[in-house]
């Protein structure tokens, strides 16, 4: 099968900046794929190399099967959903919407019928008499995805689309999208640096840092196998083992990750590892009480239901984990 | 201002702005009153009689209306030219880094900022040097060197205002580089360009300098009316095209203020 997007040891550098560094991936058709990472990572670099905006220095790009280097933007099959939305001040929402269609070269009756579909699949019916400045934030988010849609793009790039909503707008819009991408069966290509964002709605993600792709799978894969420290640290939180103290649990000395969860206070369950430790602080969550105990010098999170008790500051207290919790890591980074 | 209405200037303040005021627009407005004067040898105060006779004068002499017609050629090409390299100049500058380019915005800026004695000086020993004959090319030329700034300062503010993830939305929904110029920029600086064009066309129209040093034998209107000064012949024709000229400047520098004082609106309203 084709891929949606191949990157083949493709790199981007800006002087001596390698922004992005010999990177390879294979986005599928019809993929919610993700780029995770922090600012300065190498992912927005990766997402404009797509839609054409940079080229790359090195490294071969395919769109569908057909190469990508030195194919303009306004010739790929591909629409971008803006960060800042950009959406066009002098024009008004329908004609932003329809801009596409228009450059194109579409009949103005059809190209308003097509406009006005989209603005009712993003749920903004009759908001095209409007101009952007008249819209809220959340409103614009969607007019700009609108008017990439409306193109019925091939792959639909989002660049942290909902980096600028407040919390709850962004959880609902997270739903909508994934239905959305879900109904319409597009590849989605999309660039945050929240991994929460990344985990809920990602058939795959990448994790980028450096300009480099740390590990790329399913969400579950990144989350209970991170294959670098890196990744650990940056997908949730994670308690980092020190080679040492993983080798005194008669693992192979090496870095290892526990996620917090996978920790139990108290001895609990055949078969699992225990630890000695004492409690050195502890917050309330409202669903969960977080526990920081120190285990021979080493701190150790713990995220424990609230209907468990927990001891008191400075109270002995026993850790236990299943050994498969234990993920041990690639030395390097 | 107009909010602060408790103070109010002293009385010392308003006499002064009223002297400045009159001291500037007085003048003014002796010329348009010796347009009217029967006398046409000197200025004579108060004028002994008034006519209109002198715009049936004005009309009938053939001189004048070659040096009008060649200083609304003039303005005109100047301005065009002054459009389109302010206009790609302003853009190369406010949307690309490449090295030299503070410079480059400091040289385009500078012909207005010398003295128009220098540039005409400059322009004529290179108009020589290069063997090129003085023509109305050559004025238009001149002209164009200070036309550019105007349209390059007016164009490069608005061009700033113009986020490049606009051109680069326009690019991704399918349009070429032409058709983002002629949907997404031009709508933007449209207003930007008007006021930057109608203000050259009135610094072309009543230029002296650069045309004495760059011009052959033809004179625009400008030049026409210091030649008149200087051989007193029907004096107040030269004051009845003065009055033209004043109005001629006057409304496009008018039309430039409102239009470049309601940008904002324009550009994010305008139908």
């Amino acid at each position: 099968m084709t891929a949606a997007v191949l990157f083949e040891n493709v790199s981007r550098h800006f002087g001596a900046v390698r922004a992005v560094d010999a990177v390879d991936l294979a986005v599928a058709e019809g993929e919610f794929f993700a780029m995770l990472g922090p600012s300065g990572s190498g992912k927005t670099t990766c997402l404009r190399l797509m839609a054409g905006f940079e080229q790359p220095t090195a490294g071969h790009i395919e769109i569908f099967g057909e190469t990508a280097e030195g194919v303009p933007p306004y010739r790929r099959s591909v629409n971008t959903v803006f960060q800042d939305y950009a959406l066009f001040p002098h024009l008004s929402i329908l004609d932003n919407v329809a801009y596409g269609l228009m450059v194109k070269g579409i009949a103005k009756e059809e190209r308003r019928k097509a406009a006005e579909d989209a603005l009712a699949m993003v749920k903004l019916p009759g908001y095209g008499v409007r101009r952007p400045g008249q819209l809220s934030g959340g409103q614009r988010q969607r007019v700009a995805l609108a008017r990439a849609l409306v193109n019925k793009p091939k792959v639909l790039l989002l660049d942290e689309p909902l980096g600028a909503l407040d919390l709850k707008l962004r959880e609902q819009m997270q739903e909508e999208l994934k239905s959305l991408q879900k109904s319409l069966g597009i590849t989605f290509v999309f660039v945050t640096h929240d991994q929460g964002e990344a985990l809920s709605m990602a058939d795959r993600i990448a994790v980028f840092n450096d300009g480099k792709i740390q590990q790329l799978g399913t969400p579950e894969e990144v989350y209970k196998q991170p294959r670098t420290r890196f990744v650990a640290d940056f997908v949730g939180s994670s308690n980092i083992l020190p080679p040492e103290f993983v080798a005194q649990l008669g693992a192979a000395p090496q870095f290892a990750s526990l996620r917090p969860e996978a920790i139990s206070l108290g001895q609990s369950g055949n078969g699992r590892l225990v630890l000695d430790g004492t409690v050195l602080s502890r917050s309330f969550l409202g669903a969960a009480n977080r526990v920081l105990v120190n285990v021979n010098g080493t701190r150790i999170n713990v995220m424990s239901p609230a209907a468990t008790s927990i001891p008191a500051e400075g109270d002995p207290v026993k850790l236990s984990f299943d050994r498969a919790d234990l993920h041990l890591m690639e030395a390097a980074s | 201002m107009r909010s602060d209405k408790s103070a109010s200037a002293p009385f010392g303040l308003k006499i002064a702005a009223a002297g400045g005021l009159l001291f500037l627009h007085l003048p003014l407005l002796l010329i348009f009153l010796y347009a009217f004067t029967t006398e046409e040898k000197s200025y004579q105060f108060p004028p002994p009689g008034l006519t209109l006779k002198w715009f049936a004068v004005t009309w009938e002499r053939a001189d004048v209306w070659q040096a009008l017609w060649l200083s609304v050629r003039v303005a005109s090409i100047s301005t065009m030219i002054a459009l389109v390299l302010g206009t790609l100049c302003a853009a190369a500058v406010s949307q690309t880094r490449f090295f030299g380019r503070e410079t480059i915005s400091l040289l385009v800026i500078l012909p207005i900022a010398l003295p128009g004695i220098i540039t005409g000086i400059a322009l004529r020993s290179a108009f020589s040097l290069a063997d090129i004959p003085f023509s109305f090319w050559t004025i238009v030329l001149g002209h164009a060197t200070f036309c550019i700034v105007v349209v390059y300062n007016n164009a490069v503010a608005r061009f700033r205002r113009v986020s490049g993830s606009l051109i680069e939305a326009s690019m991704d929904l399918g349009a070429n580089g032409f058709q983002t110029f002629r949907y997404i920029i031009l709508p933007n600086i449209g207003t930007a360009l008007l006021a930057g064009g109608m203000l050259a066309f009135a610094l072309s129209f009543d230029e002296v300098i650069v045309t004495t040093f760059t011009g052959g034998q033809q004179s625009t209107l400008p030049i026409w009316m210091l030649q008149e000064l200087i051989r007193p012949r029907q004096r107040p024709v030269t004051n009845v095209v003065a009055m033209v000229v004043v109005i001629v400047t006057f409304l496009p520098i008018l039309g430039a203020y409102y239009l470049t004082r309601d940008g904002d609106q324009i550009a994010g309203s305008g139908k």
